[in-house]
């Protein structure tokens, strides 16, 4: 689903499997890895250095290039204001 | 959309001598430093079936935030008599809020353990007061609670990235309806609103306090930089939240469309009806670590505030309950919603399956407020949760621009 017209990252509704094919604006996108409910998919390509919006804002900058069905989090987003912690920050090594 | 809320059966809660009424009668038992909890727990244990809820503070230097907190929470409306346990040699000043208690017309009792010569005794005398205040609080008179008079806050906990599509605008929705119908709406968590701010402050009933709700997100912002790390745990990502700024958006959807009317601190009492935002962090150089280091202590500075019940909205699936006002659990995700069915009042997640929609969830988390004030027990409450965090804090006091007269 897509929050806000202006975003250019889908909200995952259900999870999709593994393999799974989704069209996205008409194109066919394979899934390679399970997508949990909840989780972002680029709608669009989206450039390094580029703004990621979400609910019509930005949410934080793209670190490499991102193409269309990408999963996007962790490994391609960062924020602009403070970095975010997981289990598997630095910190906790 | 708009929602009748007259007709409706009206609120029965308890009479107290400042004119405000409660929801619910409970008892508070109150540890004044860390050395005493046990001796209030057990005192608590002698009453399994009671409501008979533990507070307290466990640091031994004195903190004008905990002393300000536990003088508002141990004379708030849902509480009928209170119970102080001291070890004695602590620093919080116990006499000023014996003496408080005490002016406000609850029945209230010291127990000093070192003066009654220990543990057992203390407990000893400690069961018998509380067993004499049941009695008492039978004879409480009962009050209508106008709708308007309700206050109710708003926290979320466990957030993931339904959080922000069903439970967080649901329950906005929900704000919306009961600011419309007359009553007080808290939200908080400046941390959570950072890069928000200008938005925030066009809500604002004046420029002042709009300058004032900018004001306290920088300062939230800077707290939190200095800090290290912002309001986002290791679940949030597993959630499918990537950074602050979104679940930025997602926790501010929480505060509805409402115009802000104020902004208050912990513990401040609110004026004119309508909605507030609480500043929930320490004004000052950081001293004593994060503003919250829990949901729990969010939760307890809007009841400090004079909230009657809290909506706690929830992706991951937190379970936590309150000390003195009953907690609204709104899950936000339909896979937790299935795991943890009894913990939850109410499933938002059925938004994502086009089953309902925020408005009617909206109205439905309203109709729950007005059951919880009516006595009806709410899904952490029956399971006995009690939960209470307070700790460290410095404020300065909130200046007229906060709490406009327009």
């Amino acid at each position: 689903m897509k929050i806000h017209p202006n975003d250019n990252v889908l909200v995952v509704k259900r999870e999709i499997a593994e393999g799974e094919i989704i069209q996205i604006n008409g194109e066919s996108v394979r899934f390679g890895k399970k997508i949990g409910l909840g989780h972002k998919i680029a709608e669009i390509p989206i450039s390094k250095g580029e703004r990621v919006i979400k609910f019509g804002i930005p949410i934080g900058s793209a670190t490499t290039d991102i193409l269309p069905g990408d999963h996007v989090h962790l490994h391609n987003l960062q924020s602009d204001y403070i970095p975010t912690y997981t289990h598997d920050n630095e910190f906790n090594k | 959309m708009t929602m009748n809320l007259t007709n409706k059966e009206p609120i029965v809660g308890y009479q107290r001598q400042d004119g405000r009424v409660g929801i619910r009668n409970v008892i508070v038992i109150a540890y004044l430093v860390e050395c005493a909890h046990h001796v209030a727990r057990r005192i608590a244990n002698f009453f399994p079936e009671d409501p008979v809820h533990v507070i307290g503070f466990s640091g031994c230097y004195p903190n004008a935030y905990a002393d300000k907190m536990m003088n508002a929470l141990c004379t708030h409306p849902n509480v009928g008599a209170v119970l102080l346990v001291s070890l004695g040699c602590e620093s919080f000043n116990r006499n000023r809020l014996l003496e408080n208690i005490r002016s406000s017309g609850r029945p209230v009792h010291l127990v000093g353990i070192q003066e009654r010569g220990g543990t057992a005794n203390a407990m000893q005398e400690g069961k018998t007061f509380v067993s004499e205040a049941l009695e008492h609080l039978k004879g409480t008179s009962r009050a209508v609670l106008p709708f308007e008079d309700l206050i109710v806050g708003v926290v979320s906990g466990g957030s993931d990235a339904t959080s922000g599509l069903t439970a967080n605008p649901a329950a906005g929705k929900a704000f919306d309806y009961i600011v419309e119908g007359g009553a007080t709406a808290i939200f908080e968590n400046t941390g959570e609103m950072i890069g928000l701010e200008d938005h925030m402050a066009a809500r604002a009933v004046t420029e002042e306090l709009g300058e004032q709700i900018k004001a306290a997100v920088h300062k939230a912002a800077r707290y939190y930089s200095v800090m290290g790390h912002g309001s986002f745990a290791p679940g949030n990502a597993e959630g499918g939240l990537t950074t602050l700024e979104e679940k930025s958006m997602g926790a501010y959807c929480k505060s509805g469309s409402a115009p802000i009317v104020g902004l208050i601190k912990p513990a401040d009492r609110t004026g004119r009806k309508g909605l507030y935002l609480m500043d929930i962090v320490p004004d000052g150089e950081p001293r004593f670590g994060f503003p919250n280091p829990n949901d729990i202590a969010e939760m307890n500075e809007l009841i400090a505030s004079g909230a009657h019940c809290i909506l706690f909205t929830t992706g991951r699936g937190s379970v936590a309950g309150s000390a003195i006002s009953p907690v609204i659990k709104i899950c936000a995700n339909p896979e937790t919603y299935q795991r943890m069915r009894g913990d939850m009042d109410i499933n938002a997640g059925k938004i994502l399956y086009d089953q309902a929609t925020i408005e009617e969830v909206g109205k439905e988390i309203v109709q729950k407020i007005i059951l919880t004030a009516q006595g009806q027990p709410t899904c952490s409450e029956a399971l006995g949760h009690q939960e209470f965090s307070l700790s460290y804090k410095s404020f300065e006091p909130i200046g007229p621009a906060c709490l406009p007269s327009v």
